[in-house]
């Protein structure tokens, strides 16, 4: 590579470019549903309410949207998250007693800049410095559970109050789980290494980034995100689409509806295997959810699928012994499946 | 000559962050050595708990990845 490409990888992104593209944004948004519609009946000339016209309006004007919504969410919370890093986060939770610590932790969980694969560094860190354990998971649980993706998507097919009806029961069960592991008094199942590691004074003076820096950051994120799972998402809304033209409504209020009681420990079940794949996942239970099926039901199969996730779990298997990621998950598991009956019950 | 190591455990912006390094350690021709280390208890003992972690004469000069263009200034600045 040329020295002159590296010096000047991208270009500069200031708030003139960041207004710009957020008028575009708007512009196209309002675009949506006339341009779905003529494409569909228009163009395609399909009939007004047959069910391919009505599959079809609904594929081209969901994947789009979710398009738009998803980039647009990941950007913002990107640039929201360069505000916070972990050392910070261990500094504001030194010190904090239960309880108080398991909220504060959750929140932080949920701000800081993170990736499953810090999780091991960013663990022992938190321990080494005197974290209770109980503060340490809820910081650790809070993080997928209260994801950017799923939240996005939530969002753009369900409105702001399914996304945070979602968002407090994740940062809920994130406290309790804490809370739980805390009692529990399970330090010994945590790898003795972790006690045994010298955790270095970070000695890392870097100066505050400049709006042009984080916009940087969170461009590059966006383009990361957005390029790892557009697919599913497209491919969720083609299923969704299928779903909402074809099967007859409250065809599953029967089986997914709020009085079939064993739909929502199944649908925890089912969400464990489908890890990390919330964005093929929301569009088709949105569907379902048209037919009949319980929100409960639904809120509790999404979060299985972000929180209880085979990689993460593997990952934390480097510093935890087997017991104790039993104990998490049975925790966790037990939480999502209360927050779904509960749901089913109150709303 | 300066050594340059790239701390991390393997996620795409750690490995992103180390191909960056090695394309600009290239191309600026610095006289150093670039290494990986994923070694947890090794990584700890920088004091970092965000990986990745940007390590320039056993001092960490950036956590995450900052950018190419910010990358190769804070490594021009140590190294001279």
């Amino acid at each position: 590579m040329p020295e002159s490409a590296l010096k000047r990888p991208s270009l500069s992104i200031g708030w003139p470019l960041v207004l710009s593209a957020a008028a575009a944004w708007f512009l196209l948004y309002r675009l949506l549903q006339p341009f779905a519609d003529w494409l569909t009946y228009g163009l395609l000339n399909l009939p007004v309410g047959s069910h391919l016209g009505e599959s079809l309006a609904f594929f081209f004007y969901d994947v789009p949207k979710i398009i738009l919504l998803l980039s647009g969410m990941i950007f913002l919370i990107t640039v929201l998250r360069s505000f916070f890093t972990a050392e910070q986060a261990r500094a504001w939770l030194g010190g904090k007693r239960e309880g108080a610590g398991n909220i504060l932790a959750a929140l932080l969980g949920v701000v800081t800049p993170f990736c499953s694969c810090s999780a091991v560094p960013l663990f022992i860190g938190f321990v080494e410095s005197g974290i209770p354990l109980g503060v340490t998971f809820s910081f650790l649980t809070a993080t997928p559970v209260v994801n950017e993706v799923a939240l996005a998507m939530l969002f753009g097919l369900f409105g702001w109050k399914v996304a945070g009806l979602y968002l407090v029961s994740g940062l809920t069960i994130a406290v309790i789980a804490g809370v739980i592991i805390g009692r529990l008094r399970l330090e010994r199942y945590v790898e003795d290494f972790v006690w045994q590691v010298k955790v270095g004074q970070a000695t890392v003076e870097q100066e505050k980034p400049s709006w042009e820096e984080r916009f940087e950051t969170a461009w590059e994120s966006t383009k990361e995100i957005v390029g790892k799972v557009w697919l599913y998402v497209v491919a969720g809304i083609a299923i969704g689409a299928g779903i909402h033209g074809y099967v007859p409504a409250d065809a599953l209020a029967q089986a997914l509806g709020k009085n079939a009681w064993w739909s929502v420990p199944a649908g925890v079940l089912l969400g464990v295997p489908l890890y990390s794949n919330a964005a093929g996942v929301i569009p088709v239970v949105h569907a379902l959810m048209e037919k009949g099926a319980a929100l409960g039901t639904t809120l509790a199969f999404m979060m299985s699928v972000v929180a209880l996730s085979l990689p993460e779990m593997v990952i934390l298997r480097r510093v935890l012994k087997p017991q104790l990621i039993g104990v998490f998950v049975a925790i966790l598991a037990a939480a999502i499946v209360f927050t779904g009956y509960l749901f089913n019950m109150i709303l | 000559m300066h050594t340059i190591k790239v701390l991390g455990t393997g996620c795409p912006t750690c490995q992103r962050l180390l191909h960056d390094v090695q394309q600009l350690v290239v191309a600026k021709q610095w006289h150093a050595t670039v290494e990986y280390v994923t070694d947890i208890p090794a990584i700890m003992a920088y004091g970092v708990m965000s990986t990745p972690a940007l390590v320039v004469d056993e001092k960490v000069i950036a956590v995450g990845h900052p950018g190419p263009a910010k990358v190769a200034e804070l490594i021009n600045n140590a190294i001279t």
